[in-house]
């Protein structure tokens, strides 16, 4: 390890690229927490909004319709808002509605911390594109096949759970694979209310020490590598759920 | 197909001689525009930030209007932030840079700080006066507002083990001071002085001795020695005249000691 940052240091005397994130204990510390929170806020926000996504679709089929008017009115705000201003307004605004707890130094804080927003936002934000994205599986699931699961005397529930909802997974994987990889680039606007995430990181290392272009060059290789650990995930979920002769 | 691809491939490296040309920005290119283009902040009252009516005033944009009334070309103010005024400068989107940018080696390799130095201040810590800061290592493990690019997060988190927690600019920063998200922000103090003055921000205070008194460096691009030399003149007849130290008092600003001690020295030269 020492000789490793040994040789980024060189690196830096000799050719100018400045990789402190190596070399530099205080950085490299601060860039490896930056990676594990962005990691983390991402598998928190894909299990959330697949949830939401799933809950939302069997709700918009609900027989009640204020219950539809409700989950059209929620997919209508948050995907006609965009995700910065959605986490500005959660953060700065609706978090200072909700009632205060003391910390631990004898004052009074807001109830839910900027990790916290970051991850109820962008679930909200993925969530409504994939109640839409779930809904268009749905809808590709054959009428006979509903009918013929109540014919066997199973209720809504049970025939969304066991019938309706394998199928449809099936078919919206790709679209879904889609909104999560945008869901986990989107984590990046994290950084606007200070969740110490990799740009947020970064942008403090690259302040430091005024090199820019060696860190947004990182920066977007650790997000193709994220992303493409993502994906590659997902056709592997996709192959493995394949069902002959049913779907793409 | 072919002509097409030529086409595209004309379009390409035009916009790509564009923006090479756009990157020249010394004093020539002000001059054949007619208009000098410097970036000032605009959320750091009063050195710079927006009146009622949005345009941004302040004393580095009357230092700009200064520079540009001598050089008789057109003023145009861009608001630029601590992360990305010196690519601003480098790119070549801004001519001058006069933004509370503190003089350090290592900026001075990426931009051409002009000598002397036209302002100084230093950091210090905003707090309500019930959490009764009395030091700096008070700030340990205590969630500390800071601004995003600002060289004494680094300084807060390793020497004094305060947590920064960082926002993009001033006003994000004062709104989670107030709602307690940090129990304290640190800046500079000219800045912090200036918010003490209102009573919004009358329990606060401003408790721990001030660090780090460093000069400000206004800027212009590596190389442009003609601009360079214009602005040193400027800077050494702004301490002479006592222009900082009148601006400060149109502002309502405590003359500091850097702006009295620089007009001392230079008044009889």
């Amino acid at each position: 390890m020492e000789q490793v940052a040994s040789w980024f240091l060189w690196l830096y005397q000799e050719t100018g690229i400045n990789l402190p994130i190596v070399y530099d204990s205080f950085d490299r510390k601060r860039f490896a927490e930056g990676f594990l929170t962005t990691v983390w806020l991402s598998l928190v926000c894909l299990v959330f909004s697949v949830v939401i996504g799933i809950v939302g679709a069997w709700l918009q089929g609900s027989r009640l319709v204020w219950t539809r008017r409700l989950v059209q009115g929620y997919i209508q705000f948050f995907r006609n808002t965009p995700p910065l201003v959605q986490m500005y307004f959660f953060f700065f605004a609706l978090g200072n509605l909700l009632p205060t707890v003391e910390n631990e130094f004898g004052f009074q804080q807001p109830m839910l911390g900027n990790f916290a927003w970051a991850a109820i936002s962008l679930s909200f934000f993925a969530g409504a594109f994939n109640v839409e994205i779930f809904r268009s599986g749905i809808e590709a699931v054959p009428k006979a096949t509903v009918e013929a699961a109540e014919a066997l005397g199973y209720n809504r529930l049970q025939a969304y759970l066991h019938v309706v909802l394998p199928l449809a997974f099936r078919v919206c994987l790709p679209a879904l694979n889609n909104n999560l990889v945008n869901l986990v680039k989107t984590t990046t606007l994290a950084y606007a209310i200070a969740v110490p995430e990799l740009l947020y990181v970064s942008n403090q290392v690259w302040s430091d020490n005024v090199n820019v272009p060696e860190m947004m060059t990182i920066l977007l290789f650790i997000y193709v590598g994220l992303v493409g650990i993502l994906v590659w995930a997902m056709n592997r979920w996709e192959r493995a759920m394949k069902v002959p002769g049913y779907g793409a | 197909m072919t002509r097409m691809m030529q086409g595209l491939l004309l379009a390409g490296v035009l916009a790509l001689g564009l923006s090479a040309g756009d990157a020249q920005a010394d004093l020539a290119a002000a001059k054949e525009r007619g208009k000098l283009i410097v970036g000032v902040k605009a959320d750091y009252k009063p050195y710079g930030y927006r009146d009622p009516s949005g345009a941004i005033v302040g004393i580095e944009p009357d230092l700009a209007k200064d520079v540009a009334d001598k050089l008789g070309l057109e003023l145009e103010l861009v608001p630029v932030v601590s992360s990305n005024r010196m690519q601003f400068l480098e790119q070549g989107k801004i001519d001058l840079m006069i933004a509370t940018m503190t003089d350090r080696p290592d900026r001075r390799e990426v931009v051409w700080i002009v000598e002397p130095n036209y302002y100084s201040s230093g950091t210090n810590v905003l707090a309500s006066k019930k959490v009764g800061f009395k030091q700096w290592e008070d700030l340990r493990d205590k969630p500390i507002c800071g601004i995003q690019g600002a060289f004494y997060n680094k300084k807060t988190q390793t020497e004094y083990g305060a947590e920064i927690v960082a926002f993009k600019g001033t006003a994000e920063v004062l709104t989670a001071l107030k709602q307690g998200r940090c129990l304290g922000f640190v800046y500079d103090d000219s800045f912090i002085v200036s918010k003490l003055g209102d009573d919004e921000w009358a329990d606060f205070e401003m408790p721990l001795p001030t660090i780090d008194d460093a000069p400000w460096g206004l800027a212009v691009q590596l190389g442009d020695q003609a601009f360079h030399d214009i602005m040193h003149e400027m800077i050494v007849n702004w301490h002479k005249s006592g222009r900082i130290i009148e601006l400060e008092k149109k502002y309502g600003v405590n003359n500091t000691p850097f702006a009295l001690a620089m007009h001392e020295k230079h008044k009889n030269m």
